[in-house]
This record gives C-alpha cells, sequence and structure tokens, in this order.
C-alpha cells in the first residue's frame, strides 16, 4: 500500500514500525510527503511524530469538503520539524454522518485556534478540544460556509 | 447544514467576591476589562477580555473574527488569477508578501519556470515590502509605548515605498504586482534609480530610529523584560516570524526553504537570546538593514529578460501581439474569458513574510478554480500566544507585549 518512493523517508518508515494500524496510504507528489491516517488513530500518530521524529511546529490544521463523495470531510495538517527542515501532510478521512475526531490540542496547544476554525467554518466536531466555539463567525450563526453545499450569493429564507 | 448546539459566549466568569467574613480581610477585587475591539493599541479590531486584580492580568482572552470576511470561501469562485487580488487583502501590510506565496503555490502546481528577472524583481519587491511593513510596525508601536516623533519618521520613509510600488503597480497598498506566471507589467522605466535613491539614503534613516530609541532609558524600561515568552511555548503555540528568532531560534525559510532564487543573496538572519519585547524591536531593526541588503543586490545584479514565463495558456499576450497574431488573441480570449486549468493535485507552499511563517493549501480539482484555498497566516498562529505572554504581567506591558507581536487582524480573520 505505501509506494516504495514513500518508503525511502525514515519518517514513513518510521510510523509503519511504531504504529502501523494508523497508516492508511500516502502519496508523494511535488516534493510533497502526504499521509493517510485513520481517523481514530491521529492523537497517537501525532504524539509519534512530535516526540520520537521531533515535528515540534504544527504548522496549520485545515479542512477540506469532498461533497458529494464519501467520506466526505479531509482534515489536514501541515507538521514541520525545523532540526530536519522537513515538512509532513497528514490526512483523515471524515464521513458527513457524525463529522468527529479527536483533538490533538494534548499535543500541540497551538491545535487550539486551528480546530476550533474548523468546526467554526466545516462543523468538524473535535473530541476532549478545551473550548470548541466558534472563532471567526458569531456564535448565533447558522451553518458552515466552508462547505461545499454553502451558498456564495443569495439571501436567507 | 447542520445546525450545532454553540455555547453561548462564554464571557470569563472572574470570581465572585466573596462577603467579607469580618470587614477588616482584605476583599478579593476582580475586575473584567474589554480592551477593544476599538481600541488603537489593537491595530484593527482585536478585542482582549482581561481579567485584572487590580493592575496585575490574571487571565487574558483574545477574542478574533471581527474582520473575517470569508476570503477563504471567495477563493473557490473566483479563477486562478483573479484569486490574486484577494491575497492582497488579507494581509494588507504585507500585500506583495501574500500574492508571492499563492503564485509560487499555483505555479508549483502548474510546474511553471518562471524566469530570473521575474525572480529577482519578486525578492527586490518582497523586501520593499518587508520594510514597508516594519517601519508601519516601529512607528506603530513606539506611539503605543508613548513615543510619538517615531511614527512620523516612519511614515516618511514608508511613502517613499508606496511611491515605489505606485511606480511599479499604480497601486499604493493593493499590488497585485506578482501573477501567475511573473509580473503583471515590465517593471517601470527609471525604477533603477528610484531604489537606488531610496536605498541609498534608508539605512541612515535606520541608524535614526535607532538615535531616538535604542538607548532611550524610558524606551528600554518599557519594552526591557516585558513579554517574555519561552521558545519552547512560542513553538508549541504556533509563534513564527521575528518573536523566534528574538528568542534566539534563527530560523528563516528564506534561508531554510529557499524561494524564488532567495539562496542567490548573501544575507544574515539576526537573532537575540533574551525573548523580550526589547530583543524583537532590536531583531526587526536588524532585518531592516539585511533587507536594505538585498535589496541592493538586487538592484546590482539584476538579470535582464522576460518578466513572464513562457507559458501562452497562463500568461496573457503582449498587446501589440494580440493585435496581429491570431494564435496569440485566442489565447487572450481563452484566458479572460475562462482562465487556465490547473492540473489536480495539492500544495503547501510556505514563505517568509515580515511577520512569520506564511502558507498557502492549494488543492486543484482540475478546473479553473481552486477547489481549496487555506491560508496560514502568521497574526492568527501569534495571536494564540497572547494569553500565555501577558498572564502575571501589568496592565501597561501588554500594549508593549501585544504591540510587539506586530500582528495585522486581516491576516488573523481573513
Amino acid at each position: 500500500m505505501i509506494s516504495d518512493e514513500l518508503n525511502s523517508f525514515p519518517v514513513v518508515t518510521g510510523l509503519e514500525i511504531a504504529i502501523p494500524s494508523a497508516l492508511r496510504g500516502g502519496k508523494y507528489d511535488r516534493q510533497e510527503v502526504t499521509l493517510e491516517i485513520a481517523p481514530e488513530g491521529i492523537v497517537d500518530v501525532c504524539l509519534y511524530l512530535k516526540i520520537q521524529q521531533k515535528f515540534v511546529r504544527l504548522s496549520t490544521v485545515t479542512a477540506v469538503d469532498w461533497y458529494p463523495e464519501e467520506p466526505r470531510f479531509e482534515v489536514v495538517y501541515h507538521l514541520h520539524c525545523i532540526e530536519r527542515n522537513e515538512r509532513l501532510r497528514l490526512k483523515c478521512r471524515l464521513s458527513s454522518q457524525n463529522p468527529e475526531i479527536d483533538s490533538v490540542t494534548s499535543v500541540w496547544r497551538g491545535a487550539n485556534w486551528y480546530e476550533r476554525e474548523v468546526f467554526d467554518l466545516f462543523g468538524i466536531r473535535f473530541r476532549n478540544h478545551p473550548d470548541l466555539r466558534r472563532i471567526m463567525l458569531p456564535d448565533d450563526w447558522q451553518g458552515h460556509p466552508l462547505r461545499k453545499d454553502y451558498p456564495v450569493t443569495g439571501s436567507r429564507v | 447544514m447542520g445546525d450545532h448546539d454553540i455555547p453561548g459566549l462564554t464571557a470569563i466568569e472572574a470570581e465572585a467576591p466573596e462577603p467579607p467574613s469580618d470587614s477588616t480581610a482584605p476583599r478579593p477585587r476582580r475586575m473584567l476589562l474589554n480592551m477593544g475591539p476599538q481600541h488603537p493599541s489593537t491595530h484593527g479590531v482585536l478585542r482582549l477580555q482581561l481579567e485584572l486584580d487590580g493592575e496585575n492580568i490574571v487571565s487574558a482572552q483574545p477574542d478574533i473574527g471581527y474582520l473575517h470576511t470569508g476570503i477563504e470561501k471567495e477563493f473557490e469562485v473566483k479563477n486562478y488569477q483573479q484569486d490574486v487580488t484577494l491575497t492582497d487583502r488579507i494581509d494588507y501590510l504585507a500585500p506583495l508578501s501574500n500574492n508571492l506565496c499563492y503564485c509560487l503555490a499555483v505555479e508549483k502546481l502548474l510546474g511553471l519556470e518562471i524566469p530570473p528577472m521575474a525572480q529577482w524583481q519578486r525578492v527586490l519587491l518582497t523586501e520593499l515590502t518587508r520594510l514597508n511593513s516594519h517601519l508601519v510596525w516601529l512607528g506603530t508601536h513606539a506611539i503605543d509605548i508613548g513615543a510619538m516623533s517615531v511614527f512620523l519618521y516612519c511614515f516618511r520613509e514608508r511613502e517613499d515605498i508606496l511611491r515605489i510600488f505606485e511606480m511599479y503597480s499604480s497601486q499604493r497598498m493593493m499590488t497585485s504586482y506578482f501573477r501567475i506566471g511573473g509580473l503583471a507589467l515590465e517593471p517601470p522605466r527609471g525604477w533603477q534609480k528610484r531604489i537606488k535613491d531610496f536605498i541609498d539614503v534608508f539605512p541612515s534613516r535606520v541608524d535614526e530610529y535607532e538615535e531616538l530609541l535604542t538607548n532611550n532609558r524610558i524606551w528600554i524600561n518599557r519594552t526591557r523584560g516585558v513579554g517574555i515568552l519561552p521558545l519552547e511555548d512560542m513553538l508549541d503555540l504556533g509563534v513564527t516570524g521575528p518573536m523566534l528568532r528574538a528568542a534566539g531560534l534563527s530560523w528563516d525559510t528564506r534561508k531554510t526553504e529557499p524561494y524564488s532564487s532567495y539562496e542567490k543573496f548573501d544575507f544574515e538572519i539576526p537573532t537575540r537570546s533574551e525573548t523580550d519585547v526589547y530583543a524583537r524591536y532590536l531583531v526587526r531593526i536588524e532585518e531592516m538593514r539585511q533587507s536594505t541588503r538585498i535589496i541592493t543586490q538586487a538592484l546590482e545584479g539584476m538579470p535582464s529578460g522576460r518578466w513572464t514565463a513562457d507559458a501562452p495558456h497562463v500568461v496573457l499576450p503582449d498587446r501589440e501581439k494580440m493585435k496581429t497574431q491570431m494564435e496569440a488573441l485566442i489565447y487572450h480570449f481563452k484566458i479572460v474569458t475562462e482562465g487556465f486549468n490547473v492540473p489536480a493535485g495539492e500544495v503547501y507552499q510556505v514563505i517568509e513574510s515580515p511577520r512569520g511563517e506564511v502558507g498557502y493549501y492549494v488543492v486543484s480539482d482540475g478546473t479553473a478554480k481552486p477547489y481549496r484555498v487555506h491560508v496560514r497566516g502568521p497574526s492568527f498562529g501569534n495571536l494564540q500566544a497572547v494569553p500565555e505572554m501577558v498572564q502575571g504581567t501589568l496592565i501597561a506591558d501588554v500594549i508593549a507585549g501585544i504591540g510587539s507581536m506586530d500582528f495585522v487582524l486581516g491576516d488573523a480573520d481573513r
């Protein structure tokens, strides 16, 4: 499942040995490594990558809505290791029924606002998040604007 | 659209003052103070909820989103070239840095080769942007702390830079001068002289600012030892840019992940180890001098050649060609009416803006409009560190502390 090209990266082989069940696939495209992670294993993977592989920085967390495909949502994490000057992208697919994933705020405190932003704009819930509420939009806002089925124009009925 | 039950605005619950058991015991007195959203020192619309015990800060809670304009959604309904104009409006003090990052990301998806002249012009102009942004920061930061005159000096030089931008793109702030595939226009006639005139006097201007501040006792007392945040905490919280360099980490993407020919330039990354507001000031002052060095090198070694890539399906043809050649006319018509398709894929491009790490995550599904664009603004990451930085300090230090972060709310809220 993991291509030979990907296996030339020590991070990938290390992760395969440490948490084999979490790794679902990946690709190496345009000099960027992307790994697909099982949503239930995200915190373990992040902990391993931060502590063993020195990915001390979480650059950003965001999401992509692949509506009407299923599983619909893709949560994307961009990690950065300053020591080896290496970047890594993690992805988790979530279904539209109950888009929920564990929060990585216990790994990097900086994930807090990024996850709040994803919650606000995509409606993806993060379990064990210390302060999960809207960040950009007013608290009484209806809907989640970055979803693909949220219109760009028109007025509310 | 799913509708979640959203908890109401959870204000910081200040401990209710307990009724004194006996009248002689001191009563705990906590006060909840709203700083902003209309506070001059927050540079935009940031609301800070401060819980105060006298002048001491017990806790601080930043509240952002007042400038949220849905830019990331808007990216998805415009075509790739139109989206360049949106990037200007994200960080309105460093529009060209955002132009550059977005263009580099899309060019990486397209696999475009940018000619050296365009790359060097991009370096030159982004460094001018860095000076522009640092000048605004220095002026407003000094005004917050009480040094009025520095502001006037800084804005004098900023005016020169804005005039240079105007000369290049006929816009002072929202330049949109970098386009996918190169530059929007040929660099204007006489640009060398304008930049040389500016760069010849600028180092002496930096000396002037330093004369006003670096050894100024009031400035030192207000900034030294203030706003300290350990490096490990900053990394964990997502802080980037001069704040990390003022904590001793020599990390600058211009050096570590060079883009747009930065590897051909000779410059240093200034660092300090004090991690306080004063160190951040010194780092940024030194960055201005280093930027001047880069601009001088770019001016002296500017390669000749085209300012756009050789990609007729992406770059608009010259006006003259469009009027005389059928093929050019067809390309022009296609680019203007429907844009150009970008191969499916995803890219995360990172550059060093004046404020720190800017990242553009562009996802393409093979059509002429981006499927998703996410902007990692440095201000958003930096603002997260506010509560930890100001906790336990005095209220006057909050102004100095958040001033030293140099955030732009447009960049945080998008």
